[in-house]
């Protein structure tokens, strides 16, 4: 594997951004119950001085922590939770397949084999998900059983394993688990402050407003914000996992014509959801993943378009058409 | 003096290094090699049942099925690693033209067992290509680390020799996969 030093590379560079986001994921708690220390007055400022005790900060800060700690170890778990997967059983031919195909990938990657899980959702897609490669799970979708043939799927579980072998699926997993901790905070926090400013309305309306508008300001931020994170620890890895799944198959046209065929099946995931989009090997989101979109839809997608991911894997087959569009095909 | 020192501990800590690097390059070729073993020694078991499966159906295929069955009997009686290798490497060559045959047999494709041999056959075939392949990168890693200078001089002081390639017989290399198109599509 002339990769393995690549992937060590992209390991160290995933430890480090998965740090920063529990360090920002903790700091952006602390600050929520800095505010909420204000709104129900166990900090006071009086002068320019600092009174009270941050009852709150310190609950968020703990609540921070455990989540976070909760987000590595059972982030997987939640995640299959969420998204409803079964395990994968060898209960009919094509599930056998399945597993076979993923513990072939595994032998050309030099990894542990992953565990299977499937959705039952006719919308071809694939994710992978863990802590380490020795705790990793590959899911895919009934649709993407159907649809792919075993030159196709050992394309698709190439790129899961890429995944595994550089670490993403650790940084995915605590974006999806925090990501949805935040969403769910910040929708607690909506309801909590239009609470409060109804029943404040009759004492006094100084600080109050100010700080409501605040919060609100805040839970608005935070989805969009999560979503921001979301999508800049995505998109190069996309292209990146392709390439090494090449590497892993030998053979630029099994993913490619895997590519082409989820392009041509495509269908929006029922079970996909905004916190954990980013994980699947193609958007489920999207209506139709050969949408390019404008400039704003590109910034805002957690997945860099299907026609440009096809592209660079004819480029890989060395197809002198590479730059023509997909449709042209191979 | 204290340059002496540092000059004389750099060497040092780069000896332990480089022995180090090849200790572990020379762990993953022996690691590789066992997981190839694995797979060489899965097909053998599978080779009677597939004799049995299409005993009564391949009558043409008869050659091939023999020349596989004489080829796993010199792989497992082979005395060194040379000869085995070649005896495997018929193996495949055979095992790519039966599973490739019994797409056209629908009396085969309609027996639930011989299509779930099929399927082991083909994930052992695939198997053994992505080890052998992973092996051959973990032979490249060894062997650049023990010719390269000057971990070359350290390779030779502490007797680290270089691997061999676990070379494709020639069909092999013609046809880099095995299962190319073989499962219908559904």
């Amino acid at each position: 594997m002339p990769a393995a030093s690549d992937f060590r590379a992209l390991e160290r560079a995933n430890r480090r951004e998965t740090v920063i986001l529990v360090g920002v994921f903790i700091l952006l708690f602390v600050a929520i119950g800095c505010g909420f220390d204000f709104i129900a007055g166990t900090l006071q400022i009086h002068q320019g001085h600092l009174y009270g005790a941050p009852v709150f900060m310190v609950i968020a800060l703990i609540f921070a922590s455990v989540q976070s700690m909760i987000s590595y170890f059972g982030g997987a778990p939640l995640i299959l939770l969420s998204v409803h997967a079964q395990p994968l059983t060898p209960d009919s031919s094509k599930h056998q397949m399945v597993l076979d195909v993923i513990q072939e990938m595994a032998v050309a990657s030099r990894l542990p084999v992953p565990k299977a899980y499937f959705i039952p959702d006719s919308s071809p897609n694939a994710f992978a998900t863990g802590r380490n490669p020795q705790h990793s799970i590959i899911c895919v979708t009934q649709g993407l059983i159907d649809n792919m043939d075993r030159e196709e799927m050992q394309g698709v579980i190439g790129h899961e394993m890429s995944h595994i072998a550089d670490y993403d699926i650790r940084t995915m997993m605590m974006v999806a688990v925090l990501v949805g901790g935040i969403a769910m905070l910040s929708d607690f926090m909506v309801r909590l402050s239009f609470f409060r400013s109804g029943d404040r309305d009759s004492d006094r309306d100084s600080g109050g407003g100010l700080i409501v508008i605040l919060i609100v300001v805040l839970a608005v931020i935070a989805p969009i914000l999560s979503q921001v994170i979301a999508m800049a620890v995505s998109r190069e890895r996309e292209y990146l996992a392709d390439a090494s799944s090449v590497e892993f198959t030998r053979n630029p046209r099994a993913l490619l014509r895997a590519l082409q065929r989820i392009a041509e099946t495509e269908s929006p995931l029922k079970e996909g959801t905004r916190g954990t989009a980013h994980l699947f090997i193609v958007n489920p989101l999207a209506a139709n993943a050969d949408d390019e979109g404008g400039f704003l839809a590109n910034l805002l997608s957690t997945h860099p378009p299907l026609r440009k991911r096809i592209e660079r894997l004819q480029a890989m087959l060395g197809a002198p058409a590479a730059a023509t569009p997909a449709s042209g095909g191979v | 003096m204290i340059i002496l020192l540092i000059v004389i501990a750099a060497l040092v800590v780069y000896v332990i290094a480089a022995y180090n690097s090849l200790v572990s390059a020379k762990n993953n070729v022996d690691n590789a090699w066992r997981q190839i073993d694995v797979q060489l020694k899965r097909r053998h078991d599978l080779i009677p049942n597939l004799v049995e499966a299409v005993k009564g159906y391949m009558t043409f295929e008869r050659d091939t099925l023999t020349q596989v069955v004489e080829a796993r009997a010199k792989a497992v009686n082979a005395p060194d690693q040379a000869s085995r290798l070649a005896a495997e490497n018929q193996i495949t060559a055979g095992m790519g033209k039966i599973l490739a045959v019994m797409e056209n047999y629908p009396q085969l494709k309609a027996d639930q067992s011989v299509m779930q041999l099929q399927e082991e056959l083909t994930t052992t075939e695939n198997q053994i290509a992505f080890s052998r392949q992973a092996y051959n990168d973990a032979v490249l890693t060894l062997n650049t680390k023990t010719e390269k200078f000057p971990g070359n001089i350290i390779a030779t002081n502490f007797g680290f020799k270089g691997a061999e390639y676990f070379k494709g017989a020639p069909e092999d290399q013609a046809v880099p996969k095995v299962d190319l198109g073989l499962t219908p599509r559904a």
